[in-house]
């Protein structure tokens, strides 16, 4: 139960709590060991590329898949237990368009709306209330597979809301939509949270899980860093550096040979120097590049990015081998 | 000489076969378990009929009628029935496929000199079966019916002389093949069924998978021609339709002892020639469908319909008359005439010349339409 | 003309009622890095496929190399590598093996071919890995090995479409990194991506809407041209409270609940911080910081699809 700070702090007052969850597919270990847990009225991104085990994670916390070792409890009901208590306060919309696309829209909130035991004038109402909260008054009557991705997305949301769940798990809701979409599914989403449900939103998008109070980084099953989006930056406070410089052979050179540098980043046509100290580059960097033949347009100290929060991760980690790693050393 | 873009492709396309060795096993067992198949159960010849017997009479005359028929290879006495309910019962649960039911009074109407009957009862279910039983029924009772007479003259001291003998032996394989000749008949035809089926299956999923996955995208956009892409991808499948081939007539000959009467060679041209119209299909179903599902089901929309209308099963004279028209469409028939003549008659060029011609023309007007129907595009 | 890699003349493609590139016109000069950014549909790789002649553009026209798509494209193919959005790779070859077959559609003679393959294997970071099947790597080396097969030939140009889409943020920037090395080296490159962060690498780029090229430019000028307004990022207590405030503000054009913070555009010349401060006190919130924040493509892209 302790095997994490953030599970240990919120374990109280979690509406989703996950301890040590393990999931594993054959020989591949698709959740290794995650624990979480989340509040009510927060939002909380996991945040991951394709097959580092978002979609496994919340498979298993809505009990579609059984975990291998550890627990999941959701609103106080263990799942393994009380399955049917704590899904019944469960909203989920699943990464794939799980809607019956030959159903209309208003038929696709009746069946979800039934099946949660709703019913009458009840189910009538709140199917209305929700069809005007997600912007689709005046598409009762359309098919769902006529729907365009970002209404599919939304229509999603409103049968995940029909119950008005405690906990709402959505995989991965903006893969794919435009940021105009992706803005108003956010401001539905943060409506939610200011109801007082407890959000888990998994995504691929850096940009995306910054906009949750709090961010997991999953990593091949495992759970590599998390914390609060300012929290992850500050240790790289001062330590960012941004360079325009070319040609970038000579500069990656040059920049790379610095003791005080860790890693040097293509940034299309500048560079970011992950730094361990800022005074020794900012002042040695451009004699040595111009000493070079390289020309410097500027060296200046920027605020960290969660990318560059997250790529130091990486870098820092070197048990973890990545396409990067191997590129520089081979 | 070598044209590095097409050896590119075949070499590639050998590699992904032999990676999938499970599809590859398929492609060579599917033959083989075919042959037995269509040698061993599929075989149109009746023996060991099944047969309720509801005796009577209980004389010697009517255990002699009832020997008469277990004498025959075509029947096997299984039951000994107490009652025509019993009879019926065995018929109807399948026990028995044919009863036969002896009155009390049969062995007194012989001995009286009078016609005696006895009722054969059939189960008519699959029609074969009934036919060829009830016609080896009727032949052992005329036969015995013959011998009856015979002795009744013999009896009457009427014999003339050298008629002391039944007059003509009635054989009771008139019709019939006494052993497995319906292999003969149908192994070679299995050459023009596998080859049809497997590599219009093999050639339509192989290029479709090139779609499905998305690599025909990155295909097209090398400089390789449209008839290079073609032929590498069909290279291979004319390698295994060879083999196909060449096994089914070794095993057909080892195991069924099949006489191969004409030319292998001439067999094995004739067989490329009819390669180009499946592979053609093939090709031509693969620029339809856009996934390995539904290529198979399109594959088999054109299989079926190709394997009855080509004279595989069912006897091509026995169709209605649009039936056998329609036939004439279908490059399988021609090719079982081919396949059947070669090995089993042992004909030549000399005889074959129509049925090359036409399946020639198919091959270039399949092949050609698919061939143009092949874009280097996506849409 | 003979100094642009690509020329786009209202290029247009419907499928039956749907246009899936509608009016498109842009060129990229030899040598660029060029973005082509967009949602899943907006025409992305419609467009692409039309440069690469894929597709036979409805109306309009498009010059690669100097070369019209419509009737000369085999002779364009040669010249372009192009990487197709899933990876096309043979999962049942292994990577030289992939490598290999794809240098010989290109006509490498096959003496040259083992030593291209080790060359490429290296150049995209995969040495050492050249006897593993493509089904076997994850995302990052699939993606390496999708562009190293793009440039089997040494194209002059690359299309390269949404390489980097699930994969890990490490990998994405180790991919633009050798985007830009192979630009150097004199590639002409045009990349699609979904991605708003990855955009800002690009030095020019082109935004997509529902097949309507809504921008074309390098992203701190479009920045500067679309984005009117102050952005500022701000702290308060109760965060929601103050999310709904500024909401209901007129002045404000966005306002966007960001993690433990607030980001909001306000507009220009209404007064910014001042007002801020004054909306949130009458809303009951405490305001525990408030800085000026920068502008990102995401603003861009709002604006232009407002």
């Amino acid at each position: 139960m302790m095997q994490s700070a953030s599970a240990a702090a919120g374990a109280e007052d979690a509406v989703i709590l996950a301890q040590g969850l393990r999931r594993a597919y054959g020989a591949v270990q698709a959740v290794d060991g995650v624990s979480l847990a989340v509040r009510p009225g927060e939002a909380y991104g996991l945040l991951g590329p394709d097959g580092a085990g978002k979609t496994t994670f919340i498979r298993l916390l809505v009990g579609a898949l059984r975990p291998d070792a550890g627990r999941a409890v959701i609103s106080g009901f263990d799942l393994a237990t009380a399955t049917e208590a704590a899904r019944a306060t469960i909203g989920y919309l699943a990464g794939r368009f799980s809607l019956y696309g030959d159903l209309t829209v208003a038929e696709n909130l009746r069946f979800f709306g039934q099946v949660r035991g709703l019913g009458g004038s009840e189910l009538n109402s709140r199917a209305r209330e929700l069809l005007g909260f997600v912007g689709l008054n005046g598409f009762e009557a359309w098919r769902a597979e006529q729907l365009s991705g970002g209404m599919k997305q939304k229509l999603g949301l409103a049968c995940a809301l029909i119950h008005r769940p405690k906990v709402l798990l959505l995989d991965e809701p903006s893969s794919g939509l435009d940021p105009l979409t992706r803005r108003d599914l956010w401001h539905l989403i943060t409506r939610v949270l200011g109801e007082g449900a407890a959000v888990l939103v998994s995504t691929p998008y850096m940009d995306e899980a910054a906009r949750c109070g709090r961010i997991g980084l999953l990593r091949a099953g495992r759970l590599v860093a998390e914390g609060r989006p300012g929290d992850l930056t500050a240790p790289l406070i001062g330590r960012v550096l941004e360079l325009s410089a070319g040609p970038r052979r000579v500069v990656q050179q040059v920049a790379a040979a610095d003791p005080d540098v860790r890693e040097v980043l293509a940034f299309g046509d500048r560079f970011h120097l992950l730094v361990s100290d800022a005074e020794g580059p900012l002042a040695r960097l451009p004699q040595a590049l111009r000493a070079a033949g390289a020309q410097v347009e500027r060296l200046r100290s920027i605020a960290p990015s969660l990318e560059d929060a997250f790529i130091s991760l990486y870098s820092e980690a070197p048990s973890v081998s990545s396409p990067e790693a191997a590129a520089r050393h081979g | 000489m070598l044209n590095p873009r097409l050896l590119s492709v075949v070499r590639k396309e050998f590699i992904q076969i032999v990676r999938d060795p499970r599809t590859l096993a398929l492609t060579f067992a599917m033959p083989i378990i075919q042959l037995f198949l269509l040698g061993f159960a599929a075989t149109s010849d009746v023996r060991q009929v099944p047969l309720a017997v509801w005796d009577q009479d209980r004389s010697a005359a009517s255990r002699s009628l009832v020997d008469a028929y277990r004498a025959a290879d075509y029947f096997q006495v299984a039951y000994e029935a107490d009652n025509e309910a019993q009879v019926r019962r065995l018929v109807d649960r399948g026990d028995a496929r044919a009863g036969l039911v002896i009155p009390p009074d049969y062995g007194r109407r012989l001995l009286d000199g009078q016609t005696a009957t006895v009722a054969f009862v059939i189960d008519g279910s699959d029609p074969t079966v009934a036919g060829t039983a009830l016609a080896a029924a009727t032949l052992i009772g005329q036969a015995k019916g013959a011998q009856l007479s015979l002795e009744r003259l013999a009896r009457r001291g009427a014999a003339v002389a050298g008629m002391a003998r039944p007059p003509l032996e009635v054989r009771t394989r008139v019709w019939f093949n006494p052993d497995l000749v319906s292999a003969y008949y149908m192994v070679p035809a299995l050459i023009g069924l596998i080859l049809q089926f497997l590599t219009v299956i093999l050639t339509a999923t192989a290029i479709v998978r090139e779609r499905e996955r998305g690599t025909i995208e990155q295909l097209i956009v090398t400089p390789i021609r449209s008839w290079e892409l073609v032929v590498g991808k069909l290279t291979p499948y004319v390698v295994i339709g060879f083999m196909d081939t060449v096994l089914i007539l070794f095993a057909g000959m080892l195991i069924f002892g099949v006489p191969v009467n004409g030319s292998i060679p001439l067999l094995l041209v004739l067989s490329g020639l009819f390669l180009v119209t499946t592979l053609g299909l093939g090709l031509f179903i693969s620029t339809i469908a856009s996934t390995q599902q539904e290529a198979m089901i399109t594959a088999l929309f054109f299989n079926l319909p190709a394997i009855f209308l080509s004279g595989f099963f069912f006897p091509l004279a026995a169709m209605p008359t649009i039936l056998q028209w329609l036939s004439y469409l279908i490059p399988l028939r021609w090719f079982l005439i081919i396949v059947r003549g070669i090995v089993l008659k042992g004909v030549g060029m000399e005889a074959l010349w129509p049925q090359v011609a036409a399946l020639a023309v198919f091959a270039v007007l399949i092949m050609g339409g698919a061939a143009l129907r092949f874009h280097k595009r996506l849409d | 003309m003979a100094e642009m890699a690509i020329v786009a003349d209202g290029l247009v493609k419907r499928f039956g009622d749907f246009t899936a590139v509608d009016d498109v016109s842009f060129s990229v000069a030899r040598g660029e890095v060029v973005g082509y950014l967009g949602a899943n549909g907006s025409g992305k790789t419609t467009t692409m496929r039309l440069l690469m002649g894929l597709l036979r553009p409805t109306a309009g026209s498009a010059t690669v190399l100097g070369l019209d798509v419509a009737c000369d494209a085999e002779r364009i193919r040669p010249r372009v590598g192009y990487m197709s959005q899933k990876f096309a790779l043979y999962e049942d070859l292994t990577v030289r093996e992939n490598l290999a077959f794809y240098g010989g559609l290109y006509g490498l003679p096959l003496a040259e071919l083992p030593g291209r393959v080790v060359t490429l294997a290296e150049r995209v970071g995969l040495a050492g890995r050249e006897d593993l099947l493509a089904g076997e790597l994850s995302g990052g080396w699939r993606q390496r090995l999708a562009l190293g097969i793009a440039m089997v030939h040494r194209p002059e140009l690359l299309l390269l479409d949404e390489p980097t889409s699930g994969v890990d943020p490490a990998a994405r920037r180790a991919f633009w990194n050798l985007i830009y090395e192979v630009a150097e080296e004199g590639a002409t490159v045009l990349v699609s991506t979904h991605y708003m962060d990855e955009a800002e690498h690009c030095g020019r780029l082109g935004i997509m809407r529902s097949g309507r090229l809504l921008a074309w430019g390098a992203p701190a000028e479009l920045k500067r041209q679309t984005v009117q307004g102050e952005i500022w990022e701000l702290t308060a207590d109760p965060l929601l409270t103050a999310l709904a405030a500024l909401q209901a503000t007129p002045e404000v054009i966005e306002a966007d609940l960001q993690g433990d913070r607030l980001r909001v555009q306000t507009k220009g010349g209404a007064g910014g911080e001042a007002l801020l401060r004054t909306v949130l006190d009458a809303a009951g919130c405490t305001v525990t910081s408030l800085t000026p924040g920068e502008v990102t493509l995401e603003d861009v892209f709002l604006a232009l699809a407002r």
